[in-house]
């Protein structure tokens, strides 16, 4: 009876850990490409809206961002409402059609996400939307978060 | 002649052991900076902008369906107040009315939403506004792509997708969302 416990074969039980460096540079290399680091220093405050009816963007590289919202102060104080488009802050509201107009020429199929917040008046967006139909950028995406169950 | 001797030559190798240790490292720090957020929000497609000399379609009176955001975030749908949570459902009737109602649109394909605000409207009220609007025709898809059969709307869109078919619940009942200028103060 006793030989049904001993061991039978003397197979190795380690896992070959050779390859193990190459299926963690795979990971790495996976993650180095689809890491996109910001580039961007946001100088207005975006505090998004939440909303139910979301849709995705999948394609990153499509959208182009669109920031209004109270200034950025020192000392945590807000100041006007402000547009930043990409690292800017755009004082005239007419410069808008011109640069959304040239990254539409490079981007046929751009879309602007307006990530604005949600304490601003809507005069500031509605100017924003005349400028972008104006640049011929039609297609946007009203940026909000998921809404939390209550 | 003891020069010839060979010398006692030292390995010129580059340990490898611990080259898993530094991979684990950059792997590490890469996977906490990475963010794999999607971008989310609501999707709408403005207007082309109009030529001056072309005057905008003529569209009926009772195909609209007019709903109007004040400074205070409250709601006017067709000049009744409203809650938020009410529009859906209005919307749902007004959309999928089929002519019965004469307050209401002639057909899907006809009708039209459009959401006004005034200059000094705060955002979150428009996109609470425009989030039930968009909610209703989300659900009156669900509902279509049901009768089809499918298990809810993106399914179907899936399976078109795949077929390279059209969107027929699209094309009957069309998303008409129009976002009309306030008026001047």
């Amino acid at each position: 009876m006793a030989g049904h416990f001993q061991k039978k074969t003397k197979t190795k039980e380690d896992i070959p850990t050779a390859s193990l460096p190459d299926i963690i540079f795979m990971l790495l290399i996976f993650f180095m490409v689809s890491t996109v680091l910001r580039e961007t220093t946001v100088q207005v405050r975006t505090a998004l809206p939440s909303a139910e009816a979301l849709t995705k963007i999948d394609q990153k590289r499509l959208v182009s961002y669109i920031y209004i919202g109270p200034r950025k102060l020192d000392g945590n104080r807000l100041g006007e409402t402000g547009v930043q488009i990409d690292d800017a802050l755009v004082e005239d509201l007419g410069n808008v059609r011109a640069i959304m107009y040239r990254k539409l020429l490079e981007q046929p199929r751009l879309i602007v996400s307006l990530k604005v917040d949600e304490t601003s008046e809507m005069g500031m967006v509605l100017d924003v939307q005349q400028e972008l139909r104006e640049a011929g950028t039609l297609r946007i995406n009203y940026s909000s978060k998921r809404e939390l169950p209550s | 002649m003891a020069l010839l001797k060979k010398k006692a030559r030292t390995e010129a190798e580059i340990p490898t052991s611990s080259m898993a240790d530094i991979a684990f490292l950059l792997l590490i720090f890469f996977l906490v900076t990475t963010t794999i957020d999607v971008d989310t929000g609501i999707g709408m497609v403005l207007p082309p902008k109009l030529e001056d000399d072309i005057e905008p379609p003529p569209i009926k009176e009772r195909n609209v369906l007019k709903i109007l955001v004040n400074e205070q975030g409250l709601v006017l749908v067709e000049d009744t107040p409203s809650a938020v949570q009410l529009i859906r459902d209005e919307v749902k009737k007004h959309v999928l009315n089929m002519g019965v109602d004469a307050r209401y649109s002639e057909e899907p394909g006809k009708a039209l939403i459009s959401i006004k605000t005034a200059r000094q409207t705060p955002y979150n009220a428009y996109v609470s506004v425009l989030d039930e609007v968009w909610m209703a025709y989300f659900e009156m898809w669900d509902s279509e792509a049901r009768q089809l059969g499918y298990a809810d709307y993106a399914t179907y869109v899936d399976s078109i997708e795949e077929q390279d078919a059209d969107n027929q619940i699209r094309e009957k009942i069309k998303a008409a969302i129009s976002i009309a200028e306030p008026d001047a103060a």
